[in-house]
């Protein structure tokens, strides 16, 4: 057991799957002898050899299609994207080809991969290295979407990912690599070394995909999250003074509906946060969700706090980020009597 | 300093469209034999004339000629007519069917049956196919069934992919040939990523992909031989080039390069440039890109200049963007009747018995379209059940999947 960032963790993830079975390969831009630009596959090279480890040409067509070809063969690659605003140019391969292999071939040929890339914003990088694209992916029929909020989630939905047998999409919140960012950016952020969640086992464990975890109990209202957003919640709902329920949801396909409804029915009201844009976002999916399996228990209209719907800017930053001040304004707004 | 004139867009245009007399004139249609056959471990640099030139075996006698022809025997020839013979007897009965409504979708592949045929009697067991929708003739050549190519056709009871693909998007792992997508050129860098996958596991097979003219054009294409080149992988990058995207002429797609298979060169890859009905040229070429795999040499880009003599598919009528005479025009003959010729020249073969194994073929296919309409067609009879469209999205049905199955009330 050790203190990790979450970038050990998804390191220490990768090695342990590589070291268990050498079906699994990695690769991705700088992923090779550099390590990758946030360090996730530091030493896997050095360790496994070039062959399971290597530099790719800057092409996420060429990435994930090889990746695709690879899985068809029999390995489980592993592929990092470098930026989650990079990943277009292989959206054709990942929508057309990985999440419909296994669906058009009856299960003679399936598509074992997992496709990682860093997403959301926070580190001043615009539009290019900010962006939130999980509903693009939620959107699509075969894909698997997991989304970690912490080094502990991190390292075993990694496991279970490059372990399953179905295509999966991994967001990694770049802004949580290196401690629970709260969405208080003028303040020091903690490293993960001082917080529980960065206590990692060692050796091979898994978190199961599909499975929400309850991050802070609470009786008055729900707050529905996944990733950065999660410690922007809990920070909310201290400052608010409001005593929520704090769900992370960490795999969004398949979303564990049972965990969500079950404390909305408890609560009777409900705040749905993600960083991403809000027309068509996975919060209208849940608050769909939820208005179809708890209207009956709900006090006030399930209400969205999520990032505008504009390209994420650079200067403006902080006022586009919805940060601890929106979600708390929007608890209260909840909470007042009808 | 010259005036500047005002600039004006080129549009590339073929040289006919309907009603014009088909011209090939300015089409040079090198003579057989001619073309030299390099070592396979020749230096990509050293063999750029092949990208240009189109390697011919079979002469206007049907004589095999030059250091192309290969070794093949009458048995593994006549194996390689009947399949050709085949896939075009399937082609006239499954059009038939598409038009008696027993089906939505066909596509044939008129006038280009010698690439898939000869290249697949080129492959060794266990290599893999990443084909593009016109190339059956793998499969009828790997002796996969008629009758499951033909319920596949129907989307029927016995369909093995459940009903779930358009016609013709065949599947089979056994066969070595990977799920056919109908977008067009994403198989094209997968088969490389096969192919560096088997190279990971140090294994000996190789991997073929497949694409057309028009899909040359796609970014997938160029990713394929980026990676493809990088890795060295043991992978034949195959451009099927029949002549035309549906209603656009090849011009559109390859802009001012010389050729196709020129685009392979600046790459480092070895490109060559073949006569795609003659199946003794593309089975001797596909032979020589198979050792060059086999011997960890790399990948090789192929050429295949062919004609599509039929419609792209059974939504097209090509009558209305160029010459209806233009497919008995074209230069390079027609691979069925050039085979028989040569196996007739090689006293293997006769009239008498070409029209009997044609009887025979149209017999058996006739009786396979029988029993396959035994198991249902698209409208009729038996089919596979709505429970099944909801199998196969993942390898266990998730929670979501479980609920929309019960509201669809299957």
């Amino acid at each position: 057991m050790a203190r990790m960032s979450m970038i050990e963790a998804i390191r220490d993830a990768h090695d342990i799957a590589m070291g268990q079975d050498d079906k699994v390969v990695v690769f991705g831009e700088d992923v090779g002898y550099f390590g990758g630009v946030f360090r996730c596959t530091k030493g896997l090279q050095e360790k496994y050899g070039r062959n399971r480890c290597f530099d790719a040409p800057i092409n996420e067509s060429g990435i994930v299609g090889t990746a695709i070809g690879m899985a068809a063969y029999g390995l489980r690659p592993c592929v990092e994207i470098q930026f989650a605003d990079y990943v277009y140019p292989a959206y054709d391969q990942i929508v057309s080809e990985a999440a419909r292999i296994r669906y058009r071939s009856d299960g003679d040929f399936t598509c074992p991969m997992v496709v990682r890339m860093p997403t959301g914003g926070g580190i001043y990088g615009g539009q290019t290295h900010s962006q939130s694209p999980e509903a693009l992916f939620a959107h699509v029929a075969g894909l698997k979407t997991v989304i970690p909020s912490n080094p502990y989630d991190a390292k075993g939905l990694l496991i279970s990912s490059i372990e399953d047998d179905d295509p999966v999409i991994f967001l990694e919140p770049k802004r949580l690599y290196n401690g629970p960012f709260d969405g208080y950016h003028d303040r020091p952020v903690t490293p993960w070394s001082k917080n529980d969640l960065g206590e990692v086992p060692d050796g091979h464990y898994t978190v199961p995909l599909g499975k929400a975890a309850i991050r802070r109990e609470g009786r008055d209202v729900t707050i529905v999250a996944y990733g950065t957003m999660v410690h922007v919640a809990l920070a909310a709902a201290e400052d608010a003074g409001v005593d929520a329920e704090v769900i992370d949801l960490r795999t969004i396909v398949p979303v564990d509906l049972d965990t969500v409804a079950e404390s909305v029915k408890k609560t009777g009201r409900c705040v749905v946060v993600h960083e991403a844009t809000r027309t068509c976002g996975f919060g209208a999916e849940l608050v769909t969700l939820i208005a179809n399996h708890c209207f009956y228990h709900l006090e006030a209209p399930p209400t969205r706090v999520t990032g505008y719907d504009t390209p994420y800017p650079h200067a403006q930053e902080w006022d586009y980020f919805p940060g601890p001040k929106r979600v708390g304004d929007a608890l209260k707004r909840v909470m007042e009597p009808a | 300093m010259a005036t500047q004139k005002p600039f004006e867009l080129h549009v590339p245009e073929p040289e006919c469209r309907p009603g014009d007399v088909p011209d090939f004139s300015g089409f040079d249609v090198p003579k057989a034999g001619v073309a030299k056959r390099p070592p396979v471990d020749a230096a990509p640099e050293d063999i750029q004339e092949l990208a240009y030139d189109i390697i011919r075996v079979l002469d206007d006698d049907g004589k095999a000629v030059g250091e192309w022809a290969p070794n093949l025997d009458d048995e593994a020839a006549l194996k390689g007519l009947r399949d050709m013979m085949t896939v075009r007897s399937f082609d006239a009965r499954m059009l038939t069917a598409q038009r008696q409504g027993k089906t939505s979708f066909y596509i044939q592949a008129l006038g280009e049956e010698a690439i898939a045929c000869a290249f697949q009697a080129a492959l060794r067991e266990g290599d893999m196919n990443f084909p593009t929708y016109r190339q059956q003739g793998l499969l009828v050549s790997a002796g996969y069934p008629l009758e499951d190519m033909m319920n596949q056709i129907y989307s029927n009871s016995a369909d093995p992919l459940q009903g779930r693909q358009l016609p013709i998007m065949y599947s089979s792992k056994e066969y070595g040939f990977f799920s056919i997508s109908g977008n067009l050129g994403t198989q094209y860098v997968q088969a490389v990523g096969w192919a560096m996958a088997s190279a990971i596991e140090g294994d000996t097979k190789i991997a073929a992909g497949w694409i057309g003219d028009g899909a040359t054009a796609e970014s997938d294409f160029y990713s394929a031989l980026v990676f493809a080149s990088t890795f060295r992988a043991p992978v034949i990058l195959n451009i099927v080039n029949n002549q035309w995207a549906i209603s656009t002429f090849q011009g559109i797609a390859r802009g001012r390069s010389a050729t196709f298979a020129a685009r392979g060169l600046g790459f480092g890859i070895p490109s060559l440039r073949v006569d795609g009905n003659d199946y003794l040229a593309v089975y001797a070429v596909a032979k020589w890109a198979v050792e060059r795999a086999a011997l960890g040499l790399g990948p090789t880009l192929i050429e295949y200049v062919t004609y599509r003599a039929g419609p792209h598919s059974t939504s097209d009528d090509p009558s209305s963007y160029r010459p209806k005479e233009e497919s008995s025009a074209w230069p390079l003959g027609d691979p069925i009747e050039r085979m028989k010729t040569h196996l007739i020249a090689k006293d293997a073969w006769s009239e008498e018995r070409h029209e009997q194994a044609k009887a025979e073929i149209d017999s058996t296919v006739l009786t396979t379209q029988k029993k396959a309409e035994a198991n249902g067609t698209l409208h009729d009879g038996p089919h596979p059940s709505p429970k099944d469209m909801f199998e196969d999205v993942y390898r266990e049905l998730p929670s979501h999947l479980v609920r929309q199955r019960r509201e669809a009330g299957v």
